[in-house]
Formats: structure tokens, sequence, C-alpha cells
């Protein structure tokens, strides 16, 4: 009979979410949304681009031969023009080179009207290293600079290819680029859905203190099946959300490679081997992505979704239980929530700075003992599965981690029950930290 | 056997001993009333009753055995003084989550409501939200979900706070037709003529003590102070007499008269009879509830005062 009335609440907890237009709009629009920010986001950067012209007053032509343009700062030589009028001909900038000495690596006055931007110094800079770099070797190795160029670029193709030992044979190599790009979204995901339905959890708590439906509810009900029944209810409403997003996912990939012919992408994933550093803007971009495509198939995706939907709900229960705790204690007023909050967002934004780290070497001693301890490991663990289990995460790590995070909400679950029980029916003032300590006492 | 029992029931908090000792009995089929003024420990006394409160000590015994608020719950309707129901919820969806809640199947239930909204006039309602409601309309739909599981205990704090007289009466009307029917009733007022006109028994709380308990009968019985009316066609001469002293002299020749201890009104009648004066009436002031209450609280400040709890 009890399990048959929590299984009610969280019913209703559910349908009366599910069925609201902001869940339906944002679990369609989300997806679309993401896509479209980084669609605009990489449009912007690639507009942004300006093609800047530069001046060189070169008298001694110490760099007629050797300064090249390139596709962001473009040279010309003129010698009729100066300070005075650059901005006028159309120029953004002026170069002068130092008056005297040769291929000296300081002296060289960029004069401009409004300053450039970072990559165009930047450029500027390196376009001149590059030419006193020419300007030596002819000079001083007398040998021509162009063949000291494709030497270079051929050895720039170096690659080195990290295949762990279990690999060995299978013909898969370690992408960490991808491992970590893995392990950052779907750590991030978790991180944002932490607070998304925690705080729901909360707001629905507060809605039912404030709305006195508490007390009705606990003479029908038991206080802990209330807040069990609305943190099941939410949290089947976050997984109905990912599940939306992984199918809706599946479908916008599925639309993009239908638009892209099969033989095209086979085409470029042989030419990629063929001719090295190959030159075109489009057939790069499918370049990547055919990469993209052979890449993804050596992450075990398998392993990280069954692990994500684990540290969700995992990571869910865990603080849900704790803003359920802190939405009974206090009322309606928004200031004493968040206050009330403070202490639990901590470790989430904590657990986030370490993540971080742990992308980067996800086998140091922070990023494995914060990924066994449970305020963390949500969020840190999920960082490191994609670099690889067993190896980069040992199976014992992997055991600890989600045994002690069971352990973990049943722990908090119990706590907050404790707090909730009493926080539920109290009305006034917001009760201090020793308040509670007694009421978990009790 | 009574349907519940309350022995010493105690429950005290940080800075307030809500309730203090208080036992008491109502006896099945009854309307029993709770009297206090605010702030007295009645809504601390009616949370132990419906399990929401364990009690510090003491112990209430449900239809003979230990008060279990996991099985017995669905046994109790309470509707608590501040009201609450889910504001965004359907109406017709609402009272449906509730029954069930208090164990009612999902079929029976519908059949229910549908009974309960059709006898209040409030069948039109299935598909409105709560936050359209009006105060008086929600006070309806929550004493509706509360009786609709036809418990056989039910507890109303309150019930007519906010109500209008129209919809007071219909509540009250609601009230008796369910006691009527063998559902025993406890209700928590401090509305005195509300209580004479309904109440089988009362209990008086004050300061989480018990200072008054039975019938209102036998509690006006017990706070008489042997004044009677006496109506004349005429004033009479003499009015004096060692069973009696007049009180009062009112306007249309009658008088209240307050018999001294060791008489009784039939000395009264006769003096006045031997007087030849001529009697139109005759009858016995008894002081009302709301006398009583008054008197009995007279003392307490309005507002309880919070103390400190050293044990």
């Amino acid at each position: 009979m009890a399990t048959n009335k929590t299984w009610l609440i969280i019913q209703r907890e559910y349908i009366s979410r599910v069925r609201k237009k902001t869940f339906i709009l944002s679990t369609i629009l989300t997806p679309l949304l993401f896509a479209g920010v980084i669609a605009a986001v990489v449009f912007i950067t690639v507009r942004n681009v300006r093609n800047e012209k530069v001046a060189v007053v070169d008298p001694r032509g110490v760099f007629k031969s050797s300064l090249e343009s390139g596709e962001m700062v473009t040279y010309e030589f003129r010698d009729d023009i100066d300070t005075s009028n650059f901005s006028a001909r159309g120029y953004s900038a002026l170069l002068f080179p130092p008056q005297v000495g040769t291929n000296r690596s300081e002296g060289y006055q960029v004069i401009t009207e409004k300053s450039l931007s970072r990559f165009a110094n930047e450029r500027i800079r390196k376009d001149i290293s590059r030419a006193l770099e020419n300007n030596m070797i002819s000079q001083q190795l007398k040998v021509d600079p162009k063949k000291i160029d494709s030497i270079r670029r051929s050895a720039e193709q170096t690659r080195i290819e990290p295949v762990k030992k279990a690999d060995l044979g299978k013909g898969i190599s370690n992408n960490f680029d991808l491992a970590s790009g893995v392990g950052y979204v779907t750590a991030f995901l978790i991180y944002i859905t932490l607070f998304i339905y925690g705080v729901m959890v909360m707001r629905g708590v507060m809605e039912e203190k404030t709305n006195r439906i508490a007390e009705v509810m606990v003479s029908s009900v038991k206080p802990f099946q209330l807040m069990l029944g609305k943190i099941l209810g939410i949290g089947a409403v976050g997984l109905t959300q990912f599940l939306m997003w992984i199918i809706l996912m599946a479908i916008f990939t599925g639309i993009v490679s239908a638009f892209i012919p099969a033989d095209v992408l086979s085409q470029v994933s042989s030419a990629r081997d063929q001719i090295p550093g190959s030159t075109g803007e489009t057939s790069e971009a499918l370049q990547n992505l055919a990469q993209a495509r052979a890449n993804l198939s050596t992450v075990n995706w398998p392993l990280v979704i069954g692990c994500f939907l684990f540290y969700f709900l995992g990571g869910y229960l865990f603080y849900a239980s704790l803003f359920a705790a802190v939405g009974s204690a206090v009322n309606e007023d928004a200031q004493d929530a968040q206050s009330m909050t403070f202490p639990i967002t901590i470790p989430i934004i904590l657990a986030i700075i370490i993540m971080v780290n742990s992308i980067n070497d996800p086998g140091s001693s922070l990023a494995t003992w914060s990924s066994i301890i449970p305020f963390f490991s949500p969020i840190v663990m999920m960082s490191r599965i994609p670099f690889g289990v067993p190896d980069t995460v040992p199976y014992w790590q992997l055991g600890t981690s989600m045994l002690l995070l069971v352990a973990g909400f049943l722990f908090t679950t119990w706590l907050s029950a404790k707090i909730y029980r009493t926080g539920i029916l109290l009305y006034g003032k917001k009760p201090s930290w020793k308040q509670m300590l007694r009421w978990i006492r009790q | 056997m009574s349907l519940l029992q309350a022995s010493n029931l105690k429950k005290y908090f940080a800075t307030q001993r809500a309730v203090d000792d208080i036992s008491f009995t109502v006896e099945r089929g009854s309307i029993f009333g709770l009297l206090g003024p605010n702030g007295a420990g009645k809504t601390t006394l009616l949370r132990m009753i419906t399990g929401i409160f364990y009690p510090d000590e003491g112990e209430i015994l449900f239809n003979g055995k230990p008060f279990d608020p996991l099985r017995d719950v669905e046994a109790i309707g309470y509707m608590p003084e501040e009201r609450g129901l889910y504001k965004k919820m359907k109406i017709g969806e609402q009272a449906l989550y509730l029954a069930q809640l208090k164990g009612l199947g999902k079929k029976e239930a519908m059949q229910l409501i549908q009974e309960w909204f059709r006898r209040l006039e409030m069948e039109s309602w299935w598909n409105k939200k709560v936050e359209d409601l009006s105060k008086g309309m929600s006070q309806k739909l929550q004493f509706v979900t509360t009786v609709l599981h036809r418990p056989g205990l039910i507890i109303l704090d309150e019930p007519f706070s906010g109500l209008d007289p129209v919809n007071s009466n219909i509540i009250k009307d609601e009230i008796f037709r369910l006691a009527h029917e063998g559902a025993t009733v406890i209700f928590s007022t401090h509305r005195m003529e509300q209580v004479e006109e309904i109440c089988d028994h009362i209990i008086l709380v004050d300061k989480g003590k018990k200072i008054l308990d039975g019938s209102v009968k036998q509690i006006k019985q017990q706070f008489k102070e042997h004044l009677f009316q006496v109506g004349f066609e005429k004033a009479p001469g003499t009015l004096a007499h060692p069973a009696f002293e007049v009180v009062r002299r009112q306007s249309d020749h009658s008088a209240v008269v307050k018999i001294h201890d060791g008489f009784s009104p039939n000395d009264v009648l006769r003096f006045y009879l031997d007087q030849d004066a001529a009697i139109v009436s005759f009858h016995e002031i008894l002081p009302s509830l709301n006398e009583i209450f008054i008197s009995l609280v007279e003392g307490t400040p309005a507002a309880r005062q919070f103390q400190t709890i050293t044990d």
C-alpha cells in the first residue's frame, strides 16, 4: 500500500511536468538551439576574419622577396605612403622595418589608426619572423628557403599513434582529443542537469509548503514518501528529456549525413591519406567530418552512455534530496533559498573545476580520488570514463565510485528526510543550521 | 467502546509547551468540539491525532487499538486550518489524486467525486484549475476532498473560517449529514455560536492544558448562575425576598433574579403568586458558551507568550 502511494505521487509529479508546454518546448528546442548556437559561433568567427591591408615602407628592400601575404594580412610595398596618409589610402596599418642593421629581431614598428585584432597582430609578428628566417636561410646557409619549407611540411605530418596495451592488434588507436571532448560534454551535461533538476525539486517542495498542501498530504502519506515521490518523479522527467534528446540528435545527424553522399565521404577519407595537407576549404571540412566519423567509432559508446545514465541518476539522487531538504526548510523567500543552497552548490562547482583538471590528466591522483568521492564523482568520473575502462579507470575505481555514490545518496536521502519531515510543516523564520541539526538528531 | 481515546498527550517544542498533558475521549458518531483561544495548542493536538506529529508522551487509542498512522490514516479525513491545494492542478484530477492517496480505487473515487460534485453543485468545475477558484469555492473543494473517502473520523480545523453564511450552512448541513450516517466529527473552532448549535461534546484548551470537558448541556449547567427571567404584565410593587435578589429590571416589566442557595425557582414563583402579580413568562438564563469561554480564558494574554522549556 505504501509503495502504491509513492507510485501515485511519482506519477503526478511526472505527468504534471511532462504535460507542461515549457517541457515540450525545451525538449524540442534545446538540441536545435544547441546546434544553432554552434553554427552561429562558427559563422561569426569565420565572418569576422577581416583581411587587413598593411603598407610596408621598406626602402632597403629587406622584405621584398621574403614577406608573403596570407589570408588574414596582405602586404603591399609602397614608398609613397607615410603615417599621414596610410588610412586614407585604405591601409589599416603601416609597417616600418628597422632603419639600420640586417635581420634584427626588434625595431619593427606597426603603426595603426585603431588597434588591430589580436589575431592580426600575431599574424604580422609571425610573418615577419618567417620572412627573417627565410632571409637568414638564403643569406647565411645559401639554401633556397622553398626547399626548407617542403622539408618542414613533410616533417610536420608526423603523427603518433597512441595505442593502449590492451588494444594492441585490434587496430584501435587512442584518441585523446576525442576522449576529452566526450568527457567534457558528458561531465558538463551532468553538471547542468544536477542544477536544473535539483532546483526543480527544491521549487516543488517550496510550492507544496507555501500552498499549504503539505499538511494535507502528510495526513495521507508519510513525509518520506512525499519527498521520495517528488524526487523520483522529477528524475524520471530528466531521463525522459535525455531520451528525447538522444532520439532527436540521432534524427538530426541522420538528416545531416543524408545530405552528404556516401561516395564523397569515402573519396575524401581515402584522399586524406594520399595528399597530406591538401588545400581547399570544402574538402577540408569534409575531411574533418570523415575523420570525426572514423574517430567516433573508437569510443565505447554503450559504456559511456550506460555510465552517463548511472552517474546522472546517482548524482541527481545524491543532490536532489539535499535540495529537497533546503526547499522544506525555507519559505517563499527566494533569498533564503539562495543562501541555503550555497553550501550544496559549492561541491558541484568544485567538481567542475576538478573536472577540467581531470580532462587534461585523467590518471592524476586528484582526478582519481575525486572520482571516487560521491560529492564529485558524478562529474569527475564521467570525465575520465571516455579515456577507457579498465585501463585509465580500473574496475576497482569504477566499482568503488559507484558503490560509494549509491551509499552516498542513501545517506543524503535519509538525512534530508529528517530535515524535510520537520521543515515542511514549519512556517515563519528560516531555521538556523543549529536547529536543523537538532531536527536530524530527533 | 469509544472511537478515540487520548490520554496524557504531551508535545513540547523549543519555546512552547504546545500540548501539556491533555486527555479526552471521543464517542463514536458524536460531534466533538475542540475549543480554545488562538495558540492554545488545538492544531498541535489535531496533528497528533492525525499522525502528523508523534506525541512526546501519552497514548492515543483508535478503535481500541494503539493509533498507527500508517494503518489508520485512511480512516481519517483531516482538513487543516491552513487550506492547501495544488494551484496548477485541475480540480477533478486533484480530487481524484487526493482520494487515491487515501486508498480509494480509481473507479470508486471517480464515482464518489461525481456524487459529491453533483450534490454541492460543483460539476462545472471539473476542468478548472484551483487558482481560478474563489476562496470560498476552494474551501468547498477542500471539504469535499477531506470527506470523500468516507472516513470514520473527520477532523476539521476551523471549517467555517472564510466562508459566507450560505456556504457555511451548506458545510454545516453536510457535517450533520455525515454524523448522521455514522461518522465521528472533531472540529476545532473559536466561534462559540456554532459550537452550541453543532457539538455534542466539547473540551476547552488554553495554554496547552484542558480546562473544560463535557457536553454542552452539562457545561452550561455547571456554569449556571441560577439566574431566571420573570416576565410580568405589570411590574409588581415589592420584589425583595430572602430567597432571591433582583439583578436587574427591564423596561418590558420583566426582571432578572438570582436565586440564593437553598432555594428553588418554585420559591420565586410562589412569592410572586402570593403577591398576585400577573406572570407572563418564567425561564432560566443559562450562560452562553461564549460567556463561559471568555470568563475562563480571561486573564490569558491575547497572544500566547513564549516560554523557556527546561527539561
